[in-house]
């Protein structure tokens, strides 16, 4: 049993900001296990296109997911530069294909509000909003979009 | 610590029942001695005092009724005939599914309770020798420790007053292991007394209110008894007086200066180990009797955690990817044959090889225990149907991957079940058509080339192939012109929801058939397939993977990825002739083998990786889908054969189209292990598709047509 170290405001969320697809969003820090840089992975039959393929994490089979692809902006021209973020979603690991990951963000929890009632089939991947004094970011639901692959008709 | 204790109780009574289930069947078979009566007994008894201490009423009442019946024939006062028997067998039966209830918390009393407790009162005729109380707590199965030999009789002895303490049991010490411990050094009897019990409210389960009495008669000296208690100092209360003639055993000897207080002592180690038991001699009153369960002694086991084991399969997993790893890099790295690196790769290969297989063996468990829960499946069915039905067992020993034999459960209960339902015909019609009156189930198992191969025959009156194509006509699974070959009839019976039976029985037929078995069995990595002669019977063939954790694969390449065909599935490897496939109406097409026409998968098309190969360039592995049927699977070309590992996707991905799993190769990539039933059933449903949409087309231009 670990416990959380004392911040300076207990109440404090900490989320990493990433960039997809051209635009910010963020994922709770506590999902994030680490950040590779991109490598080919192994294309899966009749996959979705946000279904990269899956790769190797030290014996673990791990599914990429394009996010951008999967957040409605456009599949991701892949360099060398982008990477994955390996985060965990209910009790599977999965990797996330993103631009860039920025920096790490610190909100009070008063600063974390419920997602507003967006239109379109994007809404329910947004977990939440976080108010910013400059910006507001979405926060991801990582179960939401890294989803479990269901049987694929041809 | 209650439930460890409560999962220990459980694990051990599984033995218990085990034991208690081949000495019935000894019994039955008359192959028995008075030692198999004993053991039988004593199981049951173990069981019974067992489940005192976890409260268990309903398990300690029955097996007290049990065990009641099992004294008599023990002590001779009743002749275990067939219909004695088969009450015992019936209360087996009763006593492992209530202590099944009792592990799932079940409330609901077996189905079977009420009426074999009756039967076992009826043969007793309500005389009890015995009050519950006092089995409850008596020390149990100390006949195993009995002596080897009786000492000479002028040996003196000790007076031992024995009280565990609080922390004695929980800190995993039991009295049994002192007490085989202390028989080794002698004659041992006991007596369990219950002096200060206070009422049963305050009864704690984990506090110990009781205490023994124990006569050693032994030549030992104090220091060697004594020694026998190092362990639990500390955790117990012993009271411990030399005697120098037998004849004070018979009466309670007063305090003497050798008295010594108890003295405490932190507690390290282990209870002395219960494996060292001297073999039984003969049975006294004084002592609960001996045993002689197994023929030759136990050897020595190790009860561990599973998920320790399945940590260390993993890690040994990696080590084998590993090694691959590096060997690649090695064969790469273009260093002269004679190199001394080269050497170390391969040894290392060799080590991780021995490990892995090592490894494997200690999820290994033989089938007996399963076979044995046949025995019970068979029992209630045959009764249930009012059949004759006698179950041989062969290759018991056979070991097999856990995971396996759990998941063989099911299948097999209701492959039984079948049998006995429809295959075993009722004694009248088996004696009209010259066979014995009692059917025969029998259940081998045996390791098959690096499978393992289960069995499953009766000797009834085989497949009504009339009925089942009818029943398959009926329910529209076939269609009404197609012709159909004997085994392809046979085969129907694996379809989903058909069922052969005139009217839904009890027993089997609850809207499930063979389906769920094969489903079952595929999901083991394996494959069944079914032989029938009409008036000698069906047999079920079940082939398995020894371990679901590594599989013997070929490695292929579709569409420019590694991928692997399991060498199970696989018949042959074929480079055809171009014209050797045959076009067969739109887009199907056939591969000719040695004059048979097998249906032709295009994986990489399939698979939607590109399309379909030249087939100058294709290369067809031959493989057998679960259901018996072939498939020439088309592919670019085969590299390699080897063993992987396997890696599930199901838990992190999901369901991925025409494959089973993934495994990591030596260069560290994911590779699909391709499975040949997936395949099939996915070009089967893209056929049906395109018929449709050609249909579909075809409609239009009537419709233009007529526009």
């Amino acid at each position: 049993m670990s416990t959380q170290p004392d911040t300076v405001n207990p109440n404090d969320i900490e989320f990493v900001k990433l960039v997809a697809g051209g635009q910010d969003f963020c994922i709770e820090v506590a999902r994030v296990r680490e950040i590779r840089r991109w490598s080919p992975v192994t294309p899966l039959p009749h996959a979705p296109e946000w279904l990269l393929g899956v790769m190797n994490l030290r014996g673990a089979v791990v599914p990429i997911f394009d996010l951008a692809m999967k957040l409605g902006l456009g599949s991701t021209a892949i360099t060398p530069r982008h990477v994955v973020m390996i985060v965990t979603a209910s009790d599977r690991t999965v990797g996330l294909l993103v631009d860039a990951v920025a920096e790490i963000l610190k909100a009070s929890d008063e600063a974390v509000s419920n997602a507003p009632p967006l239109p379109g089939a994007n809404a329910r991947l947004i977990q939440g909003m976080i108010a910013l004094s400059e910006e507001a970011l979405c926060i991801l639901d990582v179960d939401a979009v890294a989803p479990v692959l269901a049987g694929a008709a041809p | 610590m209650m439930d460890d204790l409560r999962d220990t109780f459980f694990a051990e009574s599984e033995d218990l029942l085990t034991a208690m289930g081949e000495g019935l069947a000894a019994m039955s078979d008359g192959s028995a001695g008075s030692e198999t009566v004993h053991a039988v007994f004593r199981a049951v008894h173990s069981i019974k005092g067992a489940a005192g201490a976890f409260a268990l009423s309903d398990v300690v009442a029955f097996a007290h009724s049990f065990e009641t019946v099992l004294d008599a024939v023990r002590s001779d006062r009743l002749v275990p005939d067939p219909d004695v028997m088969r009450v015992l067998q019936r209360a087996g039966d009763v006593l492992a599914e209530l202590l099944e209830h009792a592990r799932e918390d079940r409330s609901d009393p077996p189905s079977a309770l009420g009426s074999v407790l009756d039967a076992l009162e009826e043969i007793t005729g309500g005389q009890d020798d015995a009050t519950p109380d006092d089995f409850v707590f008596e020390p149990l199965g100390l006949g195993m420790m009995a002596p080897l030999a009786l000492p000479p009789a002028e040996a003196t002895g000790f007076h031992l007053d024995f009280r565990p303490t609080g922390n004695f049991y929980p800190n995993g010490h039991h009295h049994q292991h002192l007490f085989a411990a202390l028989s080794e050094l002698g004659e041992l009897t006991v007596t369990c007394s219950v002096p200060d019990l206070p009422p049963s409210a305050e009864t704690d389960a984990e506090g110990n209110q009781l205490s023994w009495k124990l006569e050693l008669r032994t030549d030992a000296d104090e220091v060697q008894v004594r020694d026998v208690f190092e362990f639990v100092e500390g955790l117990c209360e012993l009271e411990l007086r030399k005697v120098e003639s037998l004849d004070s055993f018979d009466d309670r000897p007063p305090h003497d200066d050798s008295t010594l207080p108890e003295v405490a002592m932190p507690t390290l180690a282990q209870a002395p180990d219960p494996e060292v038991l001297p073999r039984p001699l003969d049975v006294s009153s004084a002592v609960p009797t001996p045993a002689a369960a197994r023929e030759s002694a136990p050897r020595p086991t190790l009860r561990v955690d599973l998920d320790r084991v399945d940590r260390l399969i993993n890690s040994v997993g990696e080590l084998i990817i590993n090694q691959a790893v590096i060997a690649q890099k090695v064969s790469e790295a273009g260093l002269p044959p004679a190199s001394s690196l080269v050497a170390h790769v391969e040894d290392l290969s060799l080590l991780a090889r021995e490990i892995q297989e090592g490894v494997m063996l200690i999820r290994a468990q033989p089938v007996k225990a399963l076979f044995q829960r046949m025995a019970r499946v068979v029992r209630e069915a045959a009764e249930a149907t009012g059949k004759q039905v006698e179950l041989v067992t062969e290759g018991e020993e056979t070991e097999v991957d856990r995971t396996v034999v759990e998941g063989l459960a099911d299948p097999l209960t209701h492959m039984v079940r079948n049998a006995i339902d429809h295959g075993i015909e009722p004694p009248s019609e088996r004696i009209a058509t010259g066979k014995p009156a009692c059917g025969r189930i029998t259940l081998s198992a045996s390791h098959v080339s690096g499978n393992v191969r289960i069995v499953v025959r009766d000797d009834g009156a085989g497949l009504n192939r009339d009925r089942i194509h009818a029943t398959a006509l009926r329910k529209g699974l076939v269609a009404a012109d197609a012709v159909l070959t004997e085994a392809e009839i046979d085969n129907l019976l694996f379809l989903p929801g058909f069922s052969t039976a005139a009217s839904i029985t009890s027993l089997s037929g609850r809207g499930v058939g063979m389906d769920v078995a094969r489903t079952a069995i595929t999901a083991l990595g394996g494959r069944i397939g079914i032989l029938s002669t009409p008036g000698e019977g069906t047999t079920f063939n079940i082939i398995l993977p020894l371990t679901l954790a590594i599989l013997e694969g070929l490695i292929v390449t579709v569409a420019g990825q590694p991928m692997v065909v399991p060498a199970a599935s696989v018949i042959e490897t074929i480079r055809p002739a171009p014209r050797d496939f045959i076009a067969l109406g739109h887009a199907d097409r056939v591969l000719a083998v040695r004059g048979d026409h097998v249906p032709v998968i295009d994986v990489p098309s399939l698979l939607g990786f590109g399309p379909e190969l030249d087939p100058m360039d294709a290369i067809v592995v031959l493989v057998r889908a679960s259901d018996d049927s072939l498939a020439a699977l088309v592919m670019e070309a085969i590299s390699d054969k080897r063993q992987v590992v396997i890696k599930s996707l199901r838990s992190n991905v999901g369901q991925v189209a025409g494959t089973s799993a993934a495994t990591i190769l030596g260069d560290g990539k994911v590779a699909l292990i391709l499975d040949p039933d997936a395949l099939t059933a996915l070009a089967a449903r893209r056929r049906a598709a395109q018929h449709a949409v050609q249909h579909l087309a075809s409609r239009e231009v009537r419709h233009e047509h007529a526009a």
